[in-house]
């Protein structure tokens, strides 16, 4: 790049101070080797990310001739929502056919109040922990956080049987009930240390002033906690909607959530494979986390980077 | 407690009563167990999750493992007969040995690759935001969703098989999810694509968290961008590398899901995962003793893998 | 006396041409001129974020300039990388890597460009030897002390074997004591060495105990260049007269006056006769200016060498040990005066005072340069 401005501009004194050779800028071209091999490294690591979510749109856009004849890459040709309606509301999973509009209900209903429930519980036991400290409350907590290390299948059976015994097996609630458990650790965590961050002064002055523990949380803690509890719902939202493994243990079929009921869709032995339908039903079940992915942007980084640990 | 200590004595009403106030403190003292009682209340979710589920449920299932429960579980003990039918069984060291390759290389893959794309990400680029998007939006979609679409591009009829061999190409074979030997590789395909965005997060929050002037002294030392990376900022980042480490290897043995929506644990047997072998055993083939020793199995995998970690990373800070 | 300087003298060092950087829309140096001489001790002084950390990493060549040209040692290094323009540098948070031993952090540059082993080695020695930091050769950066952690970064810019060092605030992270003891080795170590050194604070005490020369630097330009006593006695304009200095120079506005032929300072009633300031531009009577006294060029009392008495009446007083502060109210305005740690005052009570006019400041009141 040519820096000539103070050499053309009329400054005699500019020009006398300035000796020739390279000054500004080291002149640097656009395109330079280094430039080509990071671009295009990332762009190259862009397209391996971003083929499989474009595979399935275009897959479920084309109508089943077309599959048959065509690559999986080609872009279709005549597009068809045939298999989106067929997905949504026609797909047979065992002898129902009503398609995954069933399981999307069933996710939403299994969703809301967990998320709701899980939060509660959570925020509650994280500002007790931050600001009540009891004698033993660090010890359960600790079995909480390793606990959250355990893999689920030693849990499971056990809580079978408590769940049997409650007389919620099966049933929605039992379902909810279980991930409120299973989201305890990481939620209690991330409240824990976002109230333990808050100023302490805060907390001792409204007990000065005689307040009491829910007082307290509802009207302090609370208000001064909104981002976090966004990250928590993103976090449960995500987490509740993508489960797969508890929505076969703890349901029926008529309550299975939408994954289980998808891979009944796609993974069933009967009928002929209709790969259209089965990727318009892919991309339904993944559009709600896909959602909230692209709309909560950087605070869903700091959701998962705190979940992280649930694995 | 804090709230009679705290107040200066004379401004606050109380004073006025400070004849009362002395048995007062008196008579508190007998009811511990009465103090803070609401945050005690609240917190009885947590302690029966932790108590009930947590740790009493994972001493029942390992109590029960050293029985011979079948479809409901019964308290006969038979000492260690469930752990060597589990080792002799074929389908058990297929899973093993699934783990355990997918796991090495899982691992190894995730840091190198999450590593690489971080340090591609920290090179000041245009765009950061959006290839962090790109990268990390398979993390937001479930295993299910991740297994199906890998499913349908590993199809050797229509995925890239057939594609790679409409070009001309046309003995080219790669059919990982219907051949034996390496099924297991076309798993962890689709693992990487969903995982390792979170990985990147993670190495490039720790890149970002290495003070500048390291940097700055690096380049007047006149060090090699590669070499600063390899010797200097590497070494730095090992609490991010071991944090990243217990996580990815946490998940490992967990892996269920996406078996289950790719594969089905086939062709046969051959894509089988322990997580897979114990909800069949429990659920499936009444055969709860089994499904009970082999989750007690990964849950000394687990074991194996935090404890070492929680020793080093806790137990050492405490004494530092 | 920055901008006429378009001669090039063969002992500078380091030399900044007609500099300019700026961040996007944000510009933080604006055509900035600067030589330094070679074996000057000089010191960048400014408030937080002024750009003097910015100048040293584009002397440095961690930054690139927008315009301009940087030489060192008449060489044009502006478009040199950071290695090849023979500077070492220190930071503020000694950026030691620390998973290596103090050897290896003093040896890693050395061994990466190549060096005999030999050389090296005798190198790591000699530096060590010179810091004194023998004894912590085999230790990682978590095992030293900030003091010695701040050593060894030093130690790392003198394995170079280079003509130039920057400094960017390298006592900042050290607490008093410290800091007063590496001022004095870094002095000792200049003395010894005789290199080029630039050096970064915005410790006034650090600036003028160390340097040869300060630039004190506001928003990108360099306010005054000079020696520490011509900076504090002659400040070149309000900013540099009211940042050099604790407690800060008395500034009392007013306007300036002719009366029985003499110039004379007028505030309200008062008048201060200027018969010995020396001027730089012509004192013209009615120009409005603002009066510049320190602390301790005001006699009170018994001091009070005759010329012109003022009385004042005690405000504050602030004992510091060796020194006594007095706040007074003079003239509607609030003054401060540094008498001796004896002499003690009663609020309330009045003063005598004469002023020193001839260490006097006066400033345009419109542009604020020294008259
Ligand atoms: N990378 C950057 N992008 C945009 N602005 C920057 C950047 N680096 C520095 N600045 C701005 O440039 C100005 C000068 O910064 P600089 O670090 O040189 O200040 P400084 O004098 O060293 O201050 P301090 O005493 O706090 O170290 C500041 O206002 C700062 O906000
Ligand atoms: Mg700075």
């Amino acid at each position: 790049m040519d820096k000539s401005p103070i050499l053309t501009v009329v400054q005699p004194a500019a020009v006398d101070r300035l000796r020739a050779g390279p000054q500004g800028k080291r002149p640097r071209p656009a395109i330079s080797g280094r430039n080509v091999m990071l671009y295009g490294a990332l762009g190259l690591a862009a397209l391996y990310y971003l083929l499989p979510l474009y595979v399935m749109v275009v897959t479920s856009l084309k109508g089943m001739p077309e599959i048959r004849l065509g690559n999986i890459f080609s872009p279709p040709m005549e597009i068809t929502f045939e298999p989106w309606v067929k997905a949504w509301a026609e797909a047979c999973t065992g002898l129902n056919c009503d398609g995954l509009s069933r399981g999307f209900w069933n996710s939403v209903k299994i969703m809301v109040p967990s998320v709701i429930l899980s939060i509660a519980i959570a925020s509650v036991n994280g500002y007790a922990l931050a600001n009540w400290r009891f004698k033993g409350a660090d010890l359960f907590f600790t079995i909480l956080i390793v606990g959250a290390f355990i893999p689920y299948q030693v849990m499971i059976y056990p809580l079978v049987i408590v769940l049997r015994e409650l007389g919620i097996y099966g049933t929605l609630s039992g379902l909810i009930l279980v991930h409120s458990i299973f989201g305890m650790p990481i939620l209690t965590l991330l409240f824990r240390n976002y109230f333990v961050s808050l100023p302490e002064e805060l907390f001792k002055a409204a007990r000065i002033d005689g307040a009491g523990f829910w007082q307290i949380y509802f009207r302090i803690m609370l208000p001064m906690s909104l981002p976090i509890f966004v990250v928590a719902m993103i976090l449960q939202v995500t987490g509740i909607w993508n489960d797969f493994l508890f929505g076969v243990v703890f349901t029926r079929p008529e309550n299975y959530p939408m994954t289980v009921q998808l891979n009944n869709i796609v993974n069933s032995v009967q009928g002929v494979k209709e790969y259209n339908v089965n990727m318009a039903a892919t991309l339904l079940s993944g559009a709600v986390p896909l959602i909230v992915y692209f709309v909560s942007g950087r605070l869903f980084v700091r959701g998962i980077a705190a979940g992280a640990v649930k694995g | 407690m804090t709230v009679f200590s705290t107040k200066p004595p004379g401004t606050s009403p109380s004073a006025v009563t400070s004849s009362t106030a002395r048995p007062k403190t008196r008579a508190r003292r007998p009811n511990r167990l009465f103090r803070n009682l609401s945050a005690k209340i609240a917190s009885i979710p947590m302690v029966l999750t932790a108590v009930v589920i947590f740790l009493g449920g994972t001493v029942w299932t390992v109590v029960y493992s050293f029985t011979n429960s079948k479809l409901l579980p019964r308290l006969t003990f038979v000492g260690f007969d469930q752990y060597e039918r589990l080792w002799a069984t074929p389908r058990w060291l297929v899973s093993i040995q699934n783990l355990a390759t997918y796991g090495i290389l899982s691992l190894i893959f995730s840091l190198v690759i999450g590593f690489l794309l971080a340090a591609l990400m920290d090179q000041k680029i245009r765009f950061e935001d959006t290839f962090r998007t790109i990268f990390l939006y398979p993390f937001a979609l479930s295993f299910i969703v991740t297994g199906l679409v890998w499913q349908w591009i590993l199809n050797p009829e229509f995925g890239v098989q057939s594609v790679v061999r409409s070009l001309g190409w046309t003995s080219f074979t790669f059919d990982p999810l219907y051949n034996e030997d390496i099924v297991i590789y076309g798993i962890l395909i689709a693992a990487l694509w969903q995982g390792t965005g979170l990985v990147m997060c993670l190495m490039l929050a720790g890149l970002r968290g290495i003070d500048e002037d390291i940097w700055k002294a690096a380049r007047v030392d006149g060090i090699p961008m590669w070499r600063t990376y390899l010797f200097i900022i590497i070494p730095m980042m090992r609490p991010v590398f071991v944090t990243t480490l217990v996580i990815i290897a946490s998940g490992i043995v967990r892996i269920y899901d996406l078996v289950v929506a790719q594969t089905s644990g086939g062709p046969g047997i051959a894509s089988d995962v322990p997580a897979k072998y114990v909800y069949d055993y429990m659920f499936f083939a009444q055969n709860l003793g089994q499904g009970f020793a082999a989750s007690t199995m990964m849950l000394l995998a687990v074991a194996i893998v935090i404890v070492p970690w929680a020793y080093l990373e806790f137990g050492g800070r405490k004494r530092g | 006396m920055i901008h006429d300087n378009t001669s090039f003298r063969t002992d500078t060092s380091v030399s900044i041409r007609d500099l300019s950087l700026s961040f996007g829309a944000v510009t933080v140096l604006e055509n900035l001129n600067l030589d330094i001489h070679d074996g000057e001790f000089l010191v960048l002084l400014g408030s937080s974020g002024c750009g003097k950390s910015t100048l040293l990493n584009c002397i440095a060549g961690l930054l690139e300039p927008t315009e301009g040209q940087i030489f060192i040692k008449d060489r044009n290094v502006t478009w040199e990388e950071p290695k090849d323009r023979g500077i070492g540098m220190v930071f503020q948070s000694y950026a030691l890597y620390p998973q290596m031993t103090v050897e290896k952090n003093l040896s890693f540059g050395l061994r990466v460009a190549g060096v005999p082993r030999e050389e090296i080695d005798k190198r790591v020695a000699r530096t060590a030897g010179i810091l004194q930091i023998e004894p912590l050769l085999k230790r990682k950066p978590a095992e030293l002390s900030g003091g010695q952690r701040q050593r060894v970064a030093i130690g790392r810019a003198l394995v170079r074997d280079v003509d130039v060092f920057l400094f960017d605030e390298p006592l900042s992270n050290l607490d008093a004591k410290l800091r007063a003891e590496l001022r004095v080795e870094i002095k000792r170590l200049h003395q010894a060495l005789k290199n080029t050194m630039i050096y970064v604070t915005h410790d006034q005490i650090e600036a003028l105990t160390l340097a040869d020369r300060i630039a004190i630097m506001k928003s990108g330009v360099i306010q005054q260049l000079d020696d520490p006593i011509t900076i504090y006695n002659r400040p070149n304009n309000l900013f540099v007269a009211g940042f050099i200095g604790s407690p800060s120079m008395n500034f009392l506005s007013g306007e300036l006056a002719e009366e029985g032929g003499r110039i004379v300072f007028k505030t309200g009633e008062t008048r201060f006769s200027l018969d010995g300031y020396g001027h730089a531009q012509p004192l013209t009577p009615g120009r409005k200016v603002i009066l510049g006294l320190r602390p301790e060029h005001i006699k009170v009392d018994h001091d009070v060498a005759g010329g012109e008495v003022h009385e004042a009446v005690v405000d504050i007083e602030e004992p510091m040990g060796a020194d006594n502060l007095l706040w007074l109210k003079y003239a509607g305005q609030t003054m401060s005066v540094r008498i001796g740690g004896e002499r003690r005052y009663k609020p309330g009570s009045t003063v005598k005072l004469g002023c020193d006019m001839t260490m006097a400041s006066v400033f345009d009141a419109e542009t604020e340069e020294r008259l």
